[in-house]
């Protein structure tokens, strides 16, 4: 046992060492704070580009009622022909607002110009005559804007889920969202790890050190060394990420949003306290709200332990894989089948189960080994009976204890085959042979 | 030392190993030998246990083969490799540890041998760095880092040009005269055929000759004698005592190659020839260990 630990060790060690896994753990919370800055800055300072427009308001009915604002400066002052302004337009490349004056009689108001007009432009300008034609009908029809503004309804449904301990609030939309990421998460890591275990494995082979290494250690010490040794560059990697992108994140805030560092920072310690913020505004409030509803110690334990979990069942699959050929490129006809269960359950994560968190086909994926990382991630925050998880996370070891054996079996006999083109036929008969 | 006992070791569809017995002396160095493809790796492997025999046993001294052996054991494999992007000091480390070194143990023999084989400023270095004759260096210090009882080298001088080649020999000799017992496995038989005390053959998975390299030797003799001699061409007549192989010129003498005939003894050939010449030089032809392996491997396959 002292040698497996040699063997994780040295795993661990060359991986970490490497400069690709610095780089990697330091650019993407950099790449990850930086856009998050970036969306940002962006949104706070807003679009720089004015439209200017002339209007020419045949109806006479909006022209003293358009506001200026950040993207739209009206230019109602002018007085002259829409001839003569559309010829203006084209040269100083500004707009020219035509309004009929049959547009209370369901004319069309024409904006013209040199130059495409931006969206932002089209649906200030549209939103503002629909609110002055609205409040000019309101008036017409006897109803005062101003009282209607004030009886407006807001109702938004809060859902709540009836358990043991009683009610409890619940919000679908959080829920969804941190089950697409767990779900997301698992799915890639198990490809990004997993490959590297297979990556490995061949590495070992091509290099032929394998003989050396297996003539003082078991092969399936070797492997599950190797596939454990790997786990944990993963596990410290998400570690790493995780903490740098919170001290980005405040660091950061700090920087660029000046005033706006309470929101960010408050947000930021929501995820670790349980204290609700200070209120900024009501939609803030919902979300923090929705987000304290979330038991994230317990989406974060078993989070874990279906990334463990699924990571030892496919990775030894991998290293199976990486035994059987002499180099990366041959190993297109093994992977396939390992792949495909990731991807169907991928798929049908978003499509069904995320619809249908407790219909029976859901059930069974969560279930099912093969399937049952993601599936079951993405079923957790729609509440998931415990003796469902408990069975399924049972078949989960079961199953990597399983496909751990099984590859081990191949992986003993591959390893010591060099330059033969290997078939499944091959992979079986190495399964079955003795010692 | 190593005593391999009716070892049986069966693939799918072949059979690499057919009851194969052998006995290694302690301290001695032992020959295994054998055309490519006969059965050499798979037994290698078995002793090394990194497979194990479908039938037999192996005794190592008075126990039978078990994992506490493998710290005893130093294998070179015909394969040579090595961690490429790994630094060779922290190689050298680990693989000694995996050995059973503790990490002291091991940064101190690695210490040793690097200055012993002159190769301290490679600690840092990496083994894609180095030439190939640099990594052969290398990994024969990993196969005997942890000082083995029994070391196992399979075509240990192929890769080495031929001063390290000779410096390598060296050092298998030196480990032996400390006590270690040497298996060389190979199928060029002249480079070790001077270094082997005893040898075994095999050949499509059957060991078809074993015993001491001098023991064989004399087994083969045929009485066969190379003569030189000066003077005129010996006519070929019949006679009593031996029978003319060849007989041609050699320098400025000539050279006869004669089978002497059973219950006649040199004398007697020489008695025949003085009279019609000057004998200068008598040997007896004794068949190298290459020319039995080929004659007992061609043999065998005609079969």
């Amino acid at each position: 046992m002292n040698k497996i630990f040699l063997i994780i060790q040295r795993e661990y060690l060359s991986r970490v060492k490497k400069k690709s896994f610095l780089v990697m753990t330091f650019l993407v919370p950099l790449l990850f704070v930086g856009m998050m800055a970036l969306v940002a800055f962006l949104t706070a300072r807003g679009g720089d580009e004015v439209t200017i427009v002339t209007v020419i308001d045949q109806s006479g009915v909006f022209a003293p009622e358009f506001k200026n604002n950040r993207s739209v400066f009206f230019n109602t002052t002018k007085n002259t022909s829409a001839e003569e302004a559309k010829k203006n337009s084209r040269k100083a490349g500004d707009f020219v607002l035509l309004i009929p004056g049959n547009i209370l009689q369901g004319g069309k108001p024409e904006l013209s110009s040199g130059k495409k007009a931006s969206l932002t432009a089209i649906g200030e300008i549209e939103s503002q005559m629909n609110d002055i034609l609205r409040n000019r009908q309101l008036e017409n029809a006897g109803i005062d804007p101003q009282t209607l503004k004030n009886i407006k309804s807001d109702i938004s449904l809060s859902t709540k889920e009836l358990t043991d301990e009683g009610e409890k609030d619940s919000n679908a939309a959080a829920s969804y969202g941190i089950s697409f990421a767990a779900a997301i998460l698992i799915y890639l890591c198990l490809f990004i790890y997993g490959a590297q275990v297979m990556r490995g494995v061949i590495e070992e082979k091509t290099s032929r050190i394998v003989e050396v290494v297996i003539s003082s250690v078991k092969p399936f010490q070797l492997m599950m060394g190797k596939i454990l040794g790997i786990g944990l560059v993963g596990l410290t990697q998400f570690l790493l990420w995780i903490v740098l992108s919170t001290t980005l994140t405040s660091i950061a805030g700090q920087k660029l949003m000046g005033s706006k560092v309470e929101t960010v920072k408050t947000a930021d310690s929501t995820l670790h306290k349980k204290e609700l913020p200070p209120a900024k505004n009501e939609k803030t409030e919902d979300i923090m709200a929705a987000l304290g509803t979330i038991p994230v110690a317990y989406i974060v334990t078993v989070f874990l332990i279906y990334f463990l979990g699924g990571y030892l069942l496919y990775s030894a699959l991998f290293a199976a894989v990486g035994s059987a050929v002499d180099s990366e490129t041959e190993t297109q006809q093994f992977m396939f089948p390992i792949t495909l269960p990731l991807l169907f359950t991928y798929i049908m994560a978003f499509g069904f189960i995320a619809n249908n968190p407790n219909s029976s086909l859901s059930v069974w994926l969560s279930m099912i080994p093969f399937t049952s990382p993601i599936a079951m991630m993405v079923r957790l925050p729609f509440g998931v009976p415990d003796w469902q998880l408990y069975l399924s996370v049972i078949i989960l070891i079961a199953g990597f204890i399983f496909t751990t054996w099984v590859a081990a079996r191949i992986y003993r006999v591959g390893i010591l085959m060099y330059g033969k083109k290997t078939s499944y036929k091959e992979l079986i008969k190495w399964f079955f042979y003795k010692g | 030392m190593l005593s391999v006992r009716n070892i049986v070791k069966q693939y799918a569809d072949h059979r690499a190993l057919d009851n194969v017995s052998l006995e290694v002396e302690k301290g001695s160095i032992f020959g295994l030998l054998g055309p490519n493809g006969a059965g050499k790796t798979s037994l290698i492997r078995i002793i090394n246990q990194i497979t194990a025999p479908d039938e037999g046993e192996i005794y190592l001294g008075a126990e039978k083969l078990n994992p506490s052996h493998i710290g005893k054991i130093g294998y070179l494999p015909e394969e040579r490799g090595l961690y490429k992007k790994m630094e060779i000091g922290d190689q050298m480390i680990y693989l000694a540890q995996l050995k059973g070194l503790s990490r002291k143990e091991a940064l101190e023999r690695c210490r040793y041998w690097f200055e012993k084989m002159e190769m301290q400023d490679w600690w840092k270095k990496k083994v894609e760095d180095l030439s190939k004759g640099m990594q052969q260096k290398v990994q024969f210090v990993a196969t005997v880092i942890h000082e083995p009882e029994l070391i196992i080298l399979d075509e240990p001088f192929s890769g080495f040009d031929p001063v390290n080649a000779e410096r390598i020999k060296e050092e298998i000799l030196e480990l032996n005269r400390k006590g270690a017992t040497i298996i060389f496995s190979t199928h060029r038989m002249e480079s070790v055929e001077e270094l082997c005390d005893s040898i075994a053959l095999i050949n499509r998975s059957h060991k078809i000759l074993d015993g001491k390299v001098r023991d064989i030797r004399n087994s083969y003799r045929s009485n066969t004698y190379k003569i030189h001699y000066r003077g005129e061409a010996f006519a070929p007549e019949e006679n009593q005592v031996f029978e003319i192989h060849s007989d041609e010129p050699s320098g400025t003498a000539r050279e006869i190659t004669v089978r002497i005939k059973e219950g006649k003894t040199t004398n007697d050939a020489l008695l025949l020839l003085m009279p019609h010449a000057e004998i200068q030089q008598m040997v007896e032809v004794v068949p190298s260990i290459h020319e039995i392996f080929i004659q007992k491997v061609t043999g065998n396959n005609q079969l």
